[in-house]
């Protein structure tokens, strides 16, 4: 039996900025890096000076060839790692990563089948990396984005996805406040929203959906409803701390 | 620079190396999850002689069943010790099947597949479980029935299974394809390929 590891690499943070309250985007410098496709994810191990570590696996919002990759990592109000990643870590210090892993959830530049990404909160982060994937690579394969989360203010990158010359249309859903004179009220997404706001069965898009559990399982079960078939919908679920 | 300090000092001997406790049962499934009715399942095994052994929900149902009391270790780092579960060994499933390929590939209702070692499905290590924790096993967990494979990493644990074909090599399933271990003993850190 053959069980070759993929070896730890030493990432040093070489950005890092905030993007919530809650979220924060840092980048590393990892000499040795492959590369990675949009939507591939990383492990992540820290260790304290008593020698106890701690692992996690996180989305990957860079893309492409080079030696640096960015993630974007919400902190967990009870979380051991996130809240080290998002307040603690400072420029220059090192952690070590291992990856890219998962060869499911992503998207290639050569996939022409039209393409529909539904995020549910920092689910987007994937998603980050496919839009990017897609307009680094002048893609013109349909792709939409529709983002729902809970208030304005938790928006991640929305810069970035607001921008005219992005290639990937953003649809923002709101669950419990909207922007002022915002035409939809504030709630979960429901289908008649998912008929509304996303690519039909007719077009034979390949849906990405990723967020926790509980979204994941509502919209892929509304999406076969309105007559998606389940091969043609890809599913990223986070739970657990 | 900062240093971490982390909190859990996860020292549990039942602790696989680089893996964490959880309390909550988190899912990992790559699409949709399959709805499916209990008066239309069927489970099989097919082997390489072409035969099929059948067994409808009502037959599986009233096969001896046992309780397990398990960990369970998912791929990506959790760990939840002392899992609760109701179902039927795969010794009694294979008890009048005849075989001699060493390998099995279950198939899962919405198309997912995993590859495993016959060896390790026998001999009270693997089960089809059908209840989690005193209550039928819900969909997102695998129900109505799943595999319970728990010496090995989670994933090779398939949920919705509907049947396993015999194989001659150990070829790769749907996670092996997609960058995971063929293998996936969490007590070797058996993750990815």
């Amino acid at each position: 039996m053959t069980s070759r590891a993929i070896g730890w690499l030493t990432g040093n943070l070489a950005r890092a900025h905030p993007l919530t309250a809650s979220a924060r985007s840092i980048t590393f410098t990892v000499p040795g890096w492959p590369g990675n496709d949009a939507g591939q994810h990383v492990d992540v191990r820290l260790t304290a000076p008593d020698g106890y570590q701690a692992v996690r696996s996180y989305s990957i919002a860079s893309t492409g060839t080079g030696e640096e990759i960015e993630l974007a990592i919400d902190r967990l109000p009870d979380g051991e790692v996130s809240p080290f990643l998002v307040d603690d870590l400072e420029l220059g210090d090192t952690v070590e990563l291992r990856g890219p892993l998962g060869g499911w959830f992503v998207w290639r530049p050569e996939q022409t089948q039209p393409v529909q990404l539904i995020a549910g909160g920092s689910g987007v982060v994937p998603f980050i990396a496919m839009t990017r994937a897609h307009a680094s690579a002048g893609s013109s394969v349909p792709m939409q984005l529709l983002y729902s989360l809970r208030t304005p203010d938790d928006a991640l990158f929305r810069d970035e996805l607001s921008q005219p010359s992005a290639t990937a249309r953003t649809t923002w859903h709101y669950t419990r406040t909207v922007p002022s004179g915002w035409s939809h009220s504030a709630g979960r997404l429901t289908a008649d929203d998912l008929r509304n706001e996303t690519l039909p069965p007719e077009q034979v898009p390949l849906t990405y959906i990723c967020g926790p559990t509980g979204f994941v399982e509502t919209v892929s079960h509304a999406l076969t409803s309105l007559g998606h078939a389940a091969d043609n919908i890809r599913t990223e679920r986070f739970g657990g701390t | 620079m900062a240093v971490f300090g982390g909190r859990r000092r996860d020292d549990n001997p039942a602790l696989p190396p680089g893996q964490y406790l959880t309390e909550s049962f988190p899912v990992l499934s790559a699409g949709p999850t399959p709805s499916i009715n209990t008066e239309d399942w069927e489970f099989f095994i097919h082997t390489e002689a072409g035969q099929t052994h059948r067994w409808t929900w009502d037959q599986f149902i009233a096969l001896p069943s046992e309780d397990i009391s398990v960990d369970i270790h998912c791929v990506t780092s959790w760990s939840k010790l002392g899992t609760g579960w109701r179902g039927v060994s795969l010794d009694t499933l294979f008890a009048e099947v005849e075989t001699g390929f060493d390998f099995v590939m279950a198939h899962s209702y919405g198309g997912y597949t995993t590859n495993l070692p016959l060896g390790e499905l026998l001999n009270g290590r693997a089960w089809m479980a059908y209840e989690y924790d005193g209550d039928e096993l819900d969909p997102e967990h695998g129900g109505p029935a799943r595999l319970l494979v728990p010496h090995l990493y989670f994933w090779k644990s398939a949920k919705w299974v509907r049947g396993l074909v015999m194989q001659s090599e150990d070829n790769p399933g749907f996670w092996e394809e997609n960058g995971y271990n063929l293998h996936g003993d969490p007590w070797r850190e058996e993750r990815y390929a």
